[in-house]
């Protein structure tokens, strides 16, 4: 039926274009700069046909709430500042609220004890006073946790976003031009990789000193690679199809063809990695925390806690790294339900290989 | 092209892989700001004579690229020169402590192939059933899991509350006494839980790949016992693409290490990396980072000439 309607509307042996109106352009006047807009029905339903599998799956939404709900803890753990080097605004506060009672530094003192001593809130057991108990200095387990989540969370972050922006423009250079800059790019991902995750960031946290943009810098080092091959590879087999040769033909630049062509049909790959490598970023920059290589040991950092309190576990204490840890476990777990969501809302046929970002 | 090719042809790509990580690591020092020597001398306050001295003393006052031959060449044979902070040879200080790694390495590298292989033929053989979606979470569980918080917390159970297991590496002992080896036990477990929980699942996306061809439809078809159509055709076929990925885990062991030794203050390698950081002493901490890229390279290779001998194919 519709063919009919199309050969009555068009001539025999012609190809009739969806979505481009022939004949506004037609009738356009010849002079004016107008363009007639063309319905890009393809680019829309990629992402919106990904976004309504991802929405269907449930585990991935669980990931995705319980994320969004640790973000929202973390926003929302103490007040919020501008710091005080901006000029007028300095100091102001942003975010007013405060879900943590106590200031995660605060050292709890017990008062109405006669006499009041310190050791009385020193590795308290959790109570309704203090919900997680307290470290071995009496300060609130439940405001260092939900305040540390700051650090980790937006270290892995930051790290994957800046590590996207490095490796994706270097990938796919690499690939799109091939030859002696694809070797030369290559080649040192591959002398990068011979090295594992972990012991690559302690080499350039040794290089570079400890503080949080020291582990910042160090993990966009390590995770670029990954994403770098990754957009290589695909760009390598996109970069074959007859749609790449017909930009070219027409004349289009490189970066026009590389980005509004090559780009949006190599990226799924990239982005799954992405999501599931903020879960090995957070785990890293925990364990350089774990390690005394990360944060002062005075910080409210996951992995800085851990270190302080593995003594007092070992003697019995289980609050005092239980929580920490669980905060790490639940916020790296929901970033793998939530990858693994992407993963099939983008390649629904695809196998599923549980990696979990790990190499 | 034959086996011998093929191992000639991807040792030869390996060489300058193995170079390319070498001037890595040589130029690890040279990227850090300050001076060489204030790291020898631990910032001490010298004159100047004496500065040279120590300049020329460990070739600091050469060109950088004999610098790098002149490092290079004593480390082929495994010279690092001394340790900073402690003064004796870097490879004695490596020596004492990698067969501990050697060996808690290779007890998580057992618990990973005993458990994983067992658990995804499992997992495979009863797929889209609930034992499947055990196996699937039980995975996600086990990567997850912080392995320096799973250490902690095996420590707490296992050693504090049921005592099973000492808190504190024995002292004295013999590498292989059995002390020895029931502390490492529990490290070995650690590191293994998470290289488990990727080898199961690969190895049942593996065998359920091989489940649906056609050979096995065609055993079953000429009335081979179930027993023997999973054992001797398709467990075979689905441990090819596992066995290559047990070597590359290799690399998740080694990082595991790192940690776990700290967890457990285990007397290998990976904990002296992370004192030597601490403590800044350059010679052994270049020397620890060479020898586990080095490690990791030789250990991708031996998966690539397994996997070409295991499966001729992949060798055009």
């Amino acid at each position: 039926m519709s063919t009919k309607s199309q050969q009555s509307q068009t001539n025999r042996g012609r190809i009739r274009i969806e979505g481009f109106d022939a004949e506004a352009v037609e009738k356009r006047d010849p002079l004016s700069a107008w363009q007639p807009e063309l319905e890009t029905k393809e680019a829309k339903s990629r992402t919106y046909y990904a976004w309504r599998r991802f929405k269907r799956n449930r585990l991935a939404l669980f990931g995705a709430v319980i994320v969004t709900a640790m973000v929202l803890l973390t926003v929302f753990a103490r007040p919020w500042g501008l710091p005080e080097w901006i000029p007028y605004l300095g100091g102001a506060t942003v975010q007013p609220f405060s879900l943590a009672a106590q200031d995660p530094a605060t050292q709890d003192i017990l008062v109405g004890y006669q006499p009041p001593t310190v050791e009385h809130l020193l590795n308290w057991p959790p109570s309704t006073l203090h919900i997680f108990g307290t470290d071995w200095a009496g300060r609130d387990l439940f405001a260092r946790t939900i305040y540390g989540g700051r650090y980790s969370l937006s270290i892995g972050f930051i790290a994957v976003g800046v590590a996207l922006l490095v490796g994706v423009p270097l990938g796919s250079i690499a690939g799109y031009y091939g030859g002696y800059v694809d070797e030369f790019i290559m080649r040192i991902v591959d002398m990068l990789y011979a090295f594992p995750f972990i012991v690559l960031a302690i080499a350039v946290i040794t290089i570079l000193g400890r503080g949080y943009w020291e582990i910042v810098l160090a993990l966009i080092v390590v995770g670029w690679l990954s994403y770098a091959r990754i957009i290589r590879g695909e760009i390598l087999s996109v970069k074959q199809n007859e749609y790449v040769t017909a930009a070219k033909a027409l004349g289009a630049r490189d970066r026009s063809i590389i980005i509004k062509h090559i780009m949006p049909n190599a990226m799924a790959p990239v982005i799954v990695q992405a999501t599931l490598s903020v879960g090995t970023v957070v785990l890293t920059a925990a364990a350089l925390g774990f390690l005394g290589l990360g944060l002062s040991p005075a910080t409210a950092e996951w992995g800085v806690m851990l270190n302080v309190e593995q003594d007092s576990m070992a003697r019995g204490n289980w609050w005092a790294g239980l929580f920490p840890g669980l905060a790490l476990f639940f916020f790296v777990m929901a970033i793998n339900l939530i990858g693994d969501g992407v993963r099939d809302a983008f390649d629904p046929q695809g196998d599923k290989k549980g990696s979990g970002g790990f190499r | 092209m034959s086996l011998q090719r093929f191992i000639l042809k991807r040792g030869l790509i390996t060489i300058p892989l193995l170079i390319g990580v070498s001037i890595m690591t040589f130029g690890m020092i040279h990227f850090i700001p300050g001076d060489p020597v204030d790291f020898i001398t631990q910032f001490a306050d010298l004159d100047p004579e004496v500065e040279d001295e120590i300049r020329s003393q460990y070739g600091l006052d050469q060109p950088v690229y004999i610098q790098y031959f002149n490092w290079m060449s004593d480390a082929i044979i495994l010279d690092f020169g001394n340790a900073i902070t402690t003064n004796r040879t870097v490879g004695a200080e490596i020596g004492d402590r990698l067969p501990y790694t050697l060996l808690m390495g290779s007890m998580a590298f057992l618990v990973t192939v005993v458990t994983a292989i067992p658990l995804g033929i499992y997992a495979a053989y009863h797929r889209n059933t609930r034992i499947d979606q055990v196996s699937r979470v039980f995975a996600l569980l086990g990567v997850a899991l912080p392995n320096f918080w799973l250490g902690l917390i095996l420590i707490l159970l296992f050693s504090s509350y049921l005592g099973l297991f000492p808190v504190l590496p024995p002292t004295g002992e013999g590498l292989l006494s059995w002390d020895m080896i029931r502390y490492t036990i529990l490290p070995a477990v650690t590191i293994g839980t998470g290289a488990t929980a990727l080898m199961m699942r690969l190895m049942r996306s593996s065998m359920v790949e091989e489940l649906d061809k056609d050979y096995v439809r065609t055993a079953r078809a000429k009335g081979l016992p179930e027993k023997t159509v999973i054992r001797k055709h398709v467990v075979r076929n689905s441990l090819i693409s596992v066995v290559t990925v047990a070597a590359i885990q290799v690399a998740f062991i080694i990082s595991g290490s790192v940690v776990v030794e700290v967890v457990f203050s285990y007397p290998g390698i990976g904990r002296l990396l992370v004192e030597r950081v601490q403590t800044r002493d350059f010679p052994v901490i270049q020397a620890l980072v060479l020898i586990i890229g080095v490690f990791v390279i030789f250990a991708n290779m031996l998966a690539d000439i397994i996997y070409a001998y295991l499966d001729p194919r992949i060798r055009y």
